[in-house]
């Protein structure tokens, strides 16, 4: 067993971090107070390759492995989940289920302008009536002909008025009887006819972030842009989420290390009572909890990366490291607050954007009550992971960078 | 064009730099790229892109220096040479000078030799001009812009950021040429570049690759002392009144010998 990394992956994690910090940190606090997305970011992180990370070159990505797409996601929020977000939904949930599920044509349309970062993509799965209990869409595709018919609306989709293509899930048989398999999945163009779109504001966290609705009126889609087969909509949207999921955990592990590096820096310099605060030792306590929870964090998401390297299934391993790392992102920040007192408590300081920004991920991608049944599924053999006809490739240097 | 970025290994420009027991320390922080040295990289790969050629990056070092120069590939250099022997554990710039210019004479047909305008380590700002004196090439040293490069012709114009203002200076190839930042901010290493440099295999010279024998080091440290800490007190002016209080504060200040 060798945890330690790479010479390429410690280069890929200086080079994200270089960005975040040379041109995002100094401009962060003042696009989060606009509820604005810094109009630079997408284009930026294009233009660096970031949006393609680990999509094969010949898909127009940049051909790394799957571990490094976790140690941009971590540098990323370092900085401001935002970014971590563009890509959950550009990169993990919509580009690596083309890569999974979508035909040569598909990854040639679709995928190659995407892992350019020349299109963006977004993933819409969530309903203003359902989260959780995917099932239970409502969003309907009828088919016509070659084509099918989309009605309905998604609600919370991360880069809605910024993305050029959705990965939506829709109902294609409300007569199935496994409401599951009654789902399908398309990749939508947002400039077809029919379709509106639109920003919402007021939210918590990740407020330099693009969250929107999309609504669907008589949307025609050609059936060459179903992905995968008619009822296998759910499996997709399932795998995308082993993806998505990922960035998240892999993201939440970096607010974690933002939380420890801004309390141990406070710490050192704050003084009460005749001394550094850092030498109180209830104020040690929240520092060690950091660092257990960081360090955790990220083991759950190496090895969640490493079974992506290895193409094994891991589902249960994502879901742990997603389920753990945003979880404990919420309780850093929260420490990191009462560590930095009442200058934690104004945006003067960074650590209240944190607790902000880090309770959005303990609901989406799956909230924490429905990871814990998923581990508890698990545990009891309830759960069991059925083969899926398309699986996340293995990492294969030689046909990746080719 | 052949084109030499010179680069050094230093401790990171965030690191808090000591003296413990006569030694310089900076704790654990890691050791980068010499920031300056960044844009001579920068520099020369724009060169190339605009005229073609190759440029190779050259550092001096033991051999951790390679991650320096790693960087430096990553970002697009085609080539790197470590230089590193036993001998060169405490170097001056003269030293430093005359090996670097060892190595561009075995590169050998070297248009252009670009150096960051100093390293954040020692800050001497003066091994650019050396190694042209010991090349007997010109020197261009704190270039803000490279206004024409012309390689058929083997001619330069540069513009030069001096506390004056700006020098538009003139010369011949082959060439030395520091850089300061207005040059261009450097690029970050692309994802390409970084699978490059991470396999790629750097030579290293030593001392008798380069035909060099012992050197007599001009230059020494021979005591290396802490800044003095600064006290800081702190005094609140009271008074009746801003106008009682600003006449309480200008006399302190006179006082003081500030002004």
């Amino acid at each position: 067993m060798d945890l330690s990394l790479t010479d390429e992956h410690r280069m890929v994690q200086q080079m994200v971090r270089d960005f975040a910090l040379k041109e995002v940190a100094p401009i962060i606090r003042e696009f989060d107070r606009k509820q604005e997305m810094a109009p630079f970011i997408l284009h930026r992180m294009a233009d660096l390759g970031i949006l393609g990370i680990c999509i094969p070159v010949k898909y127009g990505g940049q051909g790394m492995d799957y571990l490094s797409l976790g140690l941009a996601c971590e540098e990323l929020e370092a900085v401001d989940s935002s970014l971590r977000v563009v890509m959950s939904v550009h990169t993990g949930l919509n580009s690596m289920g083309l890569l999974q599920w979508g035909t040569e044509e598909q990854k040639e349309r679709y995928l190659i302008p995407q892992a350019r970062g020349t299109r963006i993509g977004c993933f819409g799965l969530t309903e203003p009536g359902c989260g959780s209990d995917v099932a239970a869409i409502a969003s309907t595709g009828k088919r016509h002909g070659d084509s099918y018919i989309l009605n309905g609306e998604k609600m919370w989709i991360s880069l809605a008025t910024k993305a050029d293509h959705a990965l939506v899930v829709v109902r294609t048989n409300s007569n199935a009887p496994d409401p599951h398999r009654g789902l399908s999945a398309f990749l939508l163009e947002l400039d077809t006819p029919g379709v509106q779109r639109g920003d919402i504001h007021g939210k918590l966290g990740v407020r330099a972030g693009s969250t929107g609705w999309l609504a669907f009126n008589d949307v025609r889609v050609h059936e060459g842009n179903r992905i995968g087969e008619e009822g296998e909509g759910f499996q997709i949207a399932m795998s995308c989420l082993d993806n998505g999921r990922y960035t998240v955990a892999a993201g939440a592990t970096g607010l974690i290390r933002a939380c420890l590096e801004a309390s141990v820096r406070y710490a050192r310099e704050r003084k009460a009572f005749g001394r550094d605060i850092g030498k109180m030792q209830l104020v040690q306590q929240k520092i060690a909890r950091m660092v257990q929870s960081y360090e955790v964090a990220r083991l759950l998401y190496f090895k969640a990366g490493w079974l992506k390297n290895k193409g094994l299934r891991n589902s249960k391993e994502t879901s742990l490291a997603k389920w753990f790392a945003t979880d404990e992102s919420f309780k850093a920040a929260s420490e990191a607050i009462q560590v930095h007192g009442a200058y934690g408590y104004s945006d003067e300081y960074d650590v209240e954007r944190y607790l902000r920004n880090s309770k959005g991920a303990v609901i989406y991608e799956g909230t924490s009550e429905i990871h814990q049944l998923i581990q508890a599924g698990y545990a009891f053999g309830y759960r069991v992971d059925s083969p899926m006809r398309c699986e996340l490739p293995a990492y294969d240097a030689e046909f990746w960078q080719n | 064009m052949k084109i030499i970025a010179c680069v050094k290994q230093v401790p990171d420009s965030a690191a808090r730099v000591v003296v413990e027991d006569g030694q310089v320390t900076w704790g654990d922080a890691p050791l980068v790229i010499n920031p300056w040295d960044e844009y001579a990289v920068e520099t020369a790969l724009v060169q190339t892109e605009e005229h073609g050629g190759d440029v190779i990056a050259i550092s001096i070092g033991s051999e951790t220096s390679k991650e320096a120069l790693k960087h430096a590939l990553a970002m697009g250099c085609s080539e790197a040479i470590l230089i590193s022997d036993p001998e060169l554990d405490e170097i001056d710039s003269l030293t430093a000078a005359k090996i670097l210019s060892a190595a561009i004479q075995k590169v050998g047909e070297v248009d252009l030799a670009f150096f960051g305008r100093q390293a954040i380590d020692g800050d001497m700002g003066v091994t650019a001009a050396q190694t042209a004196r010991v090349l007997g090439w010109p020197a261009f040293t704190l270039v803000s812009t490279i206004s024409e490069l012309n390689p058929g012709s083997g001619t330069i114009r540069v513009e030069r950021s001096i506390e004056e203002g700006r020098q538009v200076v003139e010369g011949k190839l082959p060439a030395v040429v520091s850089v300061v930042k207005d040059i261009g901010e450097p690029r970050y290493p692309s994802f390409m570049g970084i699978r490059k440099a991470s396999r790629a295999n750097i030579p290293t010279w030593t001392l008798a690759d380069l035909n060099l024998g012992e050197f007599s080091v001009q230059v020494k440290w021979p005591d290396l002392i802490n800044p003095p800490k600064r006290e800081i007190k702190t005094e609140i002016v009271e008074g009746e009144g801003p106008e009682e209080v600003a006449e309480k504060l200008a006399d302190k200040i006179l006082e003081e010998k500030m002004l």
